[in-house]
């Protein structure tokens, strides 16, 4: 079973907040990783916002693989910083050797590139790093992107916590918005990418549930979009929905619960937008989910969101105070790091809902 | 002494044989009356009896006359084995038994010049059916929760029409951030995911033809099941064409375009738009073959639907004018969108067949996003007459083509822009929700049945060759035949009720099958809920082999 969690502030926030956020609710999961994805990062990574960042798992033999496909591709290391690991023994972890986060300058022909462009190189670059890193067995490559780290672990979340010192708050290593998770991939083989949350070009998604559509939203998406690989979880097929509806087609988040749980005919036949809604169920059948989820996520811009399945099979709840927002999978995670606001305000959204959370903390309920 | 005459026609020599007990009979005549085929007749045998009416035996041979009921042996009269003079006579004195040693098939090719014709289906299919080694078998269990057959919510809708891909949708998006949809996309509509398949009026009696709209306008009307029929080549009753059901029939037009003055001619006058038109280009069960109703069938009402003499009618093999894929995109489908504006949506049926795929390709990749829906049928479909040879050895099956289907829509990322539509043999074993079910894990949007229709109003035929008569117009069940007495053996009201009943079943086993594995709508392409205990099977279809 997995819990999910994440935490949204208008001040800088260490990632003990999301390990807090996530202890509370071990017996809702089975301890077997870490995972986290920090956007709009501050401390160290502040100076640093606007030029990619890659997140690294590897050997030594991957890095180089790594430093050689950046190198080639012309981009430039402007910043790094290699956490200081504890490596004590009895530590419940399955360590890698190298853990390298480092900020690059856009190669020089790209100076004039557009955004697109650049994003798409960023894209293309790091499955470049994958799959070469792959070959070998190498290391793993989470995300190349400005502004986002990614880390993801085999392990007891507190130790790997303690391996990674982030059980200590400090003011260098922080971001606004953060999403985690306590969990590998158990149903299915043991694979770091398999572990949520999932990126794909600033789009973020974890979920607690199962996707019993996963077949077919894989066959759908394997064809459109060269990022969408791995289908290590089934709950990727969510992220790929996401971006392909976001960035792709240029829809806005409210059409994603349209498109994975849509509305019963008999009542979409009596709504005024019946005909968009009809297309949209039409041409992206395969994209509908079913079984029971609750899914957290990020857009590029840091905005937070939350749905539910169609039939609110999973629970998950929103906590506020004036400068946080956290979603969290039990109310008692939330309870552990808001415990002074207000539990009367806080949301437990229903199943035909979007909760969704700009950056100026403005929390609202979006009814399909 | 009798002279041997082997060339002659014996019983023995015919498929059937009639096995009559004299000692039951009481001669009530109601067997041969029955017959509708003349395969039996009564006759005077003359009966040798030797008898004593002395204390002593003193042996007398007396002769007397004794009426009997015979077999004929005349080939035109063959017994086809359906079993009516068994079901009519009150004492159980005859009945028609399978005879393994019929030499029917070489006799009749000797005799007249000519394979022999039946109607129904293949009959050589023997060995177990796919669809059979097929479960489900991915049962949601613990943390994926098995929904609730009963109570929870189910949408059993299945696309006809053309699906444009998300991209090229014509939508605006509007400074309140919704989307509009400003330019025209293709007619689609969400149906019920089981046609009742292409039977004509001519193929089918009128009272069947009626029974069968009956249960669909029923359906739809009472029971809130969008269930729609195929009219099959052969045009319509004008009285329904301008009737507000036609939105619950699906035109059929096929190489012959039987029926089709009288539909064109009725056009001004539509209430209501045909639920599609289907372009046959193919049968599965005479793949290659037009449509075929022999003259015996083309009575009065037929010949003034269709506009045509009292003689045998042979729709082409092919449409004429008709050369290539692409000409038939740009003719037929253009002039069928046409002719209903653009509102109603045009399909395709093809025969399954080792092109199949290749048909399908260039059709999905048609720029003109106008054919809407792909009807594969195999070769487990039935038909009204075809020669034996072709529903016995031509055709290809329904379900690993269905899937190439699908994979190839898969492979371009086009799965459900023309949905698929599967048939040939669907709910052969009775069992219809099942069979529809896994064609739809397979990758089938919808299935089509017609058969089973026939089954469910009491056909007598079966696969092993009993009955098969729907050709000769003769067809004891007045199901397949235009012939006012046997007509009259069926009651379109007890027919329509026993096809609205099975549609209900099976609305319900649909959804005893989608709750189990947790899925509130139609599971199209989850081939990995489905496991086959064939091996060989399990390769072909890709779904998981267990044993």
């Amino acid at each position: 079973m997995c819990r999910i969690g994440a935490i949204k502030s208008l001040n800088y926030v260490h990632p003990s907040k999301a390990l807090h956020l996530m202890n509370s609710q071990q017996k809702g999961h089975d301890n077997s990783g870490f995972a986290m994805v920090m956007q709009d990062l501050g401390g160290i990574f502040a100076d640093h916002k606007e030029k990619p960042t890659i997140s690294l798992a590897c050997s030594d033999e991957g890095l180089a693989i790594a430093e050689e496909i950046l190198d080639g591709s012309g981009f430039r290391c402007v910043f790094e910083w290699i956490p200081e690991t504890n490596r004590l023994p009895g530590l419940d972890i399955k360590a890698m050797p190298n853990y390298v986060f480092r900020t690059f300058d856009y190669p020089k022909e790209m100076e004039n590139a557009t955004k697109r462009e650049k994003e798409e190189l960023l894209t293309e670059t790091r499955l470049r790093i994958r799959f070469a890193m792959e070959r070998g067995e190498t290391g793993f490559v989470y995300s190349f992107w400005p502004d986002v780290i990614t880390l993801k672990e085999i392990g007891n979340p507190r130790d790997i916590g303690a391996f990674f010192g982030l059980w200590e708050a400090d003011e260098s290593f922080t971001a606004r918005t953060i999403t985690a998770q306590c969990r590998q991939n158990t149903n299915y083989t043991i694979v770091r990418y398999a572990a949520h949350p999932f990126f794909l070009q600033g789009y973020v998604t974890l979920t607690n549930g199962e996707n019993t559509f996963y077949q077919k939203n894989k066959d759908f998406q394997s064809t459109l979009h060269p990022g969408y690989i791995g289908f290590e979880s089934d709950s990727q097929c969510f992220l790929y929905t996401m971006h392909y509806m976001h960035r792709q087609l240029g829809w806005p988040l409210q059409y994603y619960k349209h498109i994975i749980t849509p509305l019963p005919f008999e009542e979409v036949v009596k709504r005024e937008d019946k005909e968009e809604l009809l297309a949209i169920r039409q041409s992206l059948a395969h994209l509908e989910i079913n079984g029971p989820n609750t899914i957290i996520g990020a857009l590029p811009d840091f905005t937070m969101w939350v749905v539910c399945d169609a039939k609110k099979l999973r629970p998950i709840v929103v906590g506020r105070t004036k400068d946080t927002v956290v979603f969290s999978s039990e109310v008692c995670g939330i309870n552990e790091i808001l415990p002074e606001r207000d539990w009367e305000a806080d949301i437990y959204p229903n199943e035909r809902e979007i909760v969704v959370v700009d950056n100026n903390l403005e929390v609202q309920r979006w009814k399909q | 002494m009798e002279t041997v005459k082997i060339n002659d026609l014996a019983c023995n020599d015919l498929p059937w044989k009639v096995i009559y007990d004299t000692k039951r009979c009481t001669l009530c005549g109601s067997c041969v009356a029955a017959c509708s085929f003349g395969a039996i007749k009564p006759k005077v045998e003359r009966r040798r009896k030797s008898f004593s009416d002395t204390e002593t035996p003193e042996p007398k041979i007396s002769f007397n006359a004794t009426p009997v009921i015979t077999q004929v042996n005349i080939l035109k009269h063959f017994c086809r084995g359906c079993g009516v003079c068994e079901r009519v006579c009150p004492n159980n004195a005859i009945r028609s038994e399978h005879n393994p040693d019929s030499r029917f098939n070489v006799v009749y090719q000797a005799t007249t010049a000519s394979g022999p014709k039946r109607g129904g289906r293949n009959n050589l299919e023997v060995q177990a059916r796919t669809l059979d080694t097929l479960r489900v078998g991915r049962i949601s269990q613990m943390t994926d929760p098995s929904l609730d057959a009963e109570r929870h919510t189910f949408d059993c809708l299945a696309p006809l029409g053309r699906v444009l891909p998300a991209q090229n949708l014509p939508f605006t998006l509007g400074p309140d951030g919704k989307l509009t949809k400003t330019g025209q996309t293709p007619p689609l509509n969400w149906i019920y995911p089981i046609i009742i398949g292409d039977m004509s009026i001519g193929a089918l009696s009128w009272r069947m033809w009626e029974a069968v709209s009956m249960a669909v306008a029923y359906l739809n009307e009472e029971c809130g099941l969008p269930v729609r029929q195929c009219s099959g080549e052969g045009g319509m009753p004008v009285r329904l064409l301008k009737s507000k059901y036609l939105k619950y029939v699906i035109l059929q037009i096929a190489s012959g375009h039987f029926g089709w003055n009288r539909i064109i001619k009725a056009m001004p006058h539509m209430v209501e738009d045909p639920a599609g038109v289907l372009i046959k280009i193919g049968q599965g069960a005479k793949p290659g073959d037009g449509g075929l109703l022999m003259a015996a069938k083309v009575a009065s009402h037929i010949q003034q639907i269709r506009g045509v003499p009292k003689s045998d009618l042979l729709s082409p093999p092919n449409h004429q004018g008709l050369y290539s894929i692409e000409e038939s995109v740009q003719k037929m489908f253009l002039s069928f969108n046409a002719a209903f504006k653009f509102r109603v949506p045009v399909a395709i049926k093809v025969a399954a067949s080792a092109t199949s795929v290749s048909v399908f390709n260039n059709l999905v990749r048609d720029p003109y996003n106008i054919v809407g829906g792909f009807f594969l049928d195999g070769i487990d479909g039935g038909t009204g007459a075809a020669h034996d040879i072709s529903l016995d050895h031509t055709g290809h099956p329904v379900v690993s083509k269905l899937r190439d289907c699908y994979q190839a829509a898969c492979a371009q990322g086009r799965q459900g822009q023309i949905p698929l539509w599967a048939a040939g043999g669907m709910g052969k074993t009775g069992n219809l929700a099942a069979d529809a079910f896994k064609m739809f894990c397979l990758g089938a949007n919808g299935v089509f049945t017609g058969k089973l229709m026939l089954q469910l109003a009491g056909c007598l035929g079966n696969e092993h060759s009993r009955c098969n008569a729907c050709n000769t117009g003769l067809c004891p069940a007045g199901i397949t035949t235009q012939e006012p007495l046997l007509v009259r053996r069926l009651n379109p009201d007890r027919v329509a009720e026993n096809i609205v009943n099975y549609f209900l079943g099976v609305d319900k086993e649909l959804r005893k099958l989608m709750a189990p594995i947790g899925n509130s709508s139609l599971p199209v392409g989850r081939s990995d809920c489905l496991i086959s205990t064939d091996k060989a099977v399990a390769d072909r279809l890709q779904v998981q082999y267990v044993c």
